[in-house]
């Protein structure tokens, strides 16, 4: 359930790679508990600012910090505070599913009492107790994004990072994928999410559109489509995003 | 017929990538084939455009069976999944290379490539390597088009593109078929198979069915609800519990309920809430998407 204390604050963060603006002093808050998305075309910057939240990239100005911990100076407490998947990295293929629980419990620093008591819950709650000696890579694409979502939530972070988390999976799946989202978000996780399916825009308490660096706007679904006057978040991502002039350029 | 498939299978392993696939795409037509990934779409773009062989099953491509692979090679176009140019050659160099190996002119063909190539043509002297992934896209669909192909195979095109991109790309693709040519698009987005004048919706190497959207939204059946609240979690738990449940799922701003009755009454549900403390619920009779219409014939297959 979202409540009203911020869990992220960020105030005009800005990052330039040379004369480029990546992100251009964008200023926004999370609340606890909220699922968040994180919306922007191709090339808008939204990559760039979630690097800078998850405590890997250094910004150029501005401040923020995630958790209660500043981006510049304790990088470290973000990372143990955070869970982070996205469609491009998630798991090691070659390693079994209680392998990759294994290493990624070690990582997040819990201790092996911990990792083997979380990871057998996981692995029963998920149903997929057949296959914990399996490699990862023998598993399909949505039974992948499921465990690796479960996996980033194993030491109880209390923000997740979810980079397109969904592409390419089944509509079923990315169903079941949003109902575990829900119920994170029910136990007081954050969800920060970004996604390329308009119809789970629609699934986040509120959403921020980046254009150009810029954060254009950021309200409730709702509340947006009221504002500009359409039926569907796709319209107004549309609306929006076709006065970027980034990616039109070469 | 430009492409013909007939009962084609293909086996890695253990794993059946295509089971028995079969249907047809006509001179002029847009047709989707539709799936998540893993479903088995690649590999019979790899086999109708004859670089793999399928272990049963018979196809004829442009005319030609799948055994005259420098015909086939011939006509058609085929833009992988993967962005295929050389990055280390310009614009204008990979489009001269692609024209030349098909022993044709850019100039030859300009006219089909004119609207989509005037997007990319300021920067005709960079690298490929170096352009955005919307003018590689774009690059590539000209590179697949220059030897004016009777058949298009475009693989997840708009894959991780944005809608507004996505967009474009489809306005594109629609003015190619209005010149006669013989498109197959694969998507893993539902909402693109409005687009097409036919889809084929393919998951774990099976079609589920090949039509028209509209005739396979029509097979639907089942009683559809649209539930709107500000509780999605908690509506979505309660219907859990509900005998009649088929399936409760997040659409967009509405949860989707299906019935397991062939008729069901929504002032039954509606109630059924409102003892469960629901009181904000919305609930109305809809007609299915092809969303819906996929996620029941998925159900239906495993």
């Amino acid at each position: 359930m979202a409540s009203i204390d911020p869990i992220i604050s960020v105030q005009r963060l800005t990052k330039k790679f040379g004369t480029f603006t990546a992100v251009d002093a964008i200023s926004f808050e999370v609340m606890k508990g909220e699922i968040f998305g994180f919306l922007g075309a191709n090339g808008a910057g939204k990559t760039t600012a979630m690097k800078i939240l998850i405590g890997i990239s250094r910004p150029t100005s501005g401040t923020a910090t995630v958790a209660g911990y500043d981006i510049y100076k304790e990088t470290e407490q973000i990372k143990k505070s955070i869970g982070y998947m996205s469609q491009r990295f998630s798991l090691y293929n070659d390693l079994t599913i209680r392998e990759n629980i294994e290493f990624f419990g070690g990582i997040y620093g819990l201790t092996q009492h911990q990792i083997r008591d979380k990871g057998e819950a996981l692995v029963e709650k998920l149903g997929l107790q057949d296959n914990y000696k399996r490699p990862i890579s023998d598993l399909p694409l949505g039974w992948k994004q499921k465990l690796a979502f479960s996996i980033a939530l194993l030491h109880d972070p209390r923000i997740i990072f979810l980079d397109e988390p969904t592409g390419g999976v089944d509509p079923v799946t990315r169903r079941i994928f949003w109902n575990m989202i829900y119920e994170a978000a029910h136990r007081g996780v954050t969800i920060f999410v970004t996604t390329h399916y308009m119809d789970e825009a629609e699934y986040c308490n509120r959403v921020s559109m980046m254009v150009d660096g810029k954060i254009e706007a950021l309200d409730s679904p709702g509340r947006l489509k009221d504002k500009y006057g359409v039926t569907s978040m796709n319209e107004v991502f549309v609306r929006l995003a076709r006065n970027q002039t980034r990616g039109k350029d070469a | 017929m430009e492409i013909e498939i007939e009962n084609i299978s293909k086996s890695f392993g253990d794993v059946q990538a295509l089971d028995s696939v079969s249907f047809d795409v006509k001179a002029g037509e847009l047709f989707g084939l539709i799936g998540p990934d893993g479903g088995g779409k690649t590999t019979l773009f790899r086999i109708l455009t004859t670089l793999m062989l399928p272990d049963s099953g018979h196809a004829v491509v442009a005319g030609h069976p799948l055994t005259d692979y420098h015909a086939i090679r011939r006509s058609v176009g085929y833009m992988p999944g993967r962005f295929s140019l050389y990055p280390d050659l310009s614009v204008e160099e990979n489009l001269n290379f692609f024209a030349s190996i098909f022993g044709t002119t850019v100039e030859e063909n300009y006219e089909l490539i004119r609207d989509i190539y005037v997007q990319i043509e300021p920067f005709a002297k960079r690298r490929a390597g170096a352009l955005s992934g919307g003018m590689k896209q774009k690059l590539a669909l000209c590179c697949a088009l220059v030897h004016k192909p009777a058949v298009l195979f475009l693989d997840e095109p708009t894959t991780g593109v944005d809608p507004v991109s996505r967009k474009e790309f489809w306005a594109m693709l629609d003015r190619l078929r209005q010149d006669g040519m013989a498109i197959l698009v694969s998507t893993a987005y539902m909402d693109e198979a409005s687009l097409c004048d036919r889809v084929a919706l393919i998951q774990q190497g099976k079609i589920l069915t090949a039509d028209t959207t509209e005739n396979i939204t029509a097979t639907f059946g089942q009683p559809l609800f649209a539930i709107r609240t500000r509780n999605v979690y908690g509506v979505t738990l309660d219907i859990q519990t509900y005998p009649f449940t088929q399936s409760i799922y997040p659409f967009g701003e509405y949860l989707h309920y299906t019935d397991k009755r062939e008729k069901a009454d929504p002032n039954e549900l509606q109630r059924f809430l409102r003892d469960k403390g629901h009181t904000d619920i919305e609930l109305s009779v809809i007609k299915p998407t092809i969303e819906d219409a996929f996620m029941a014939l998925a159900e239906k297959e495993l």
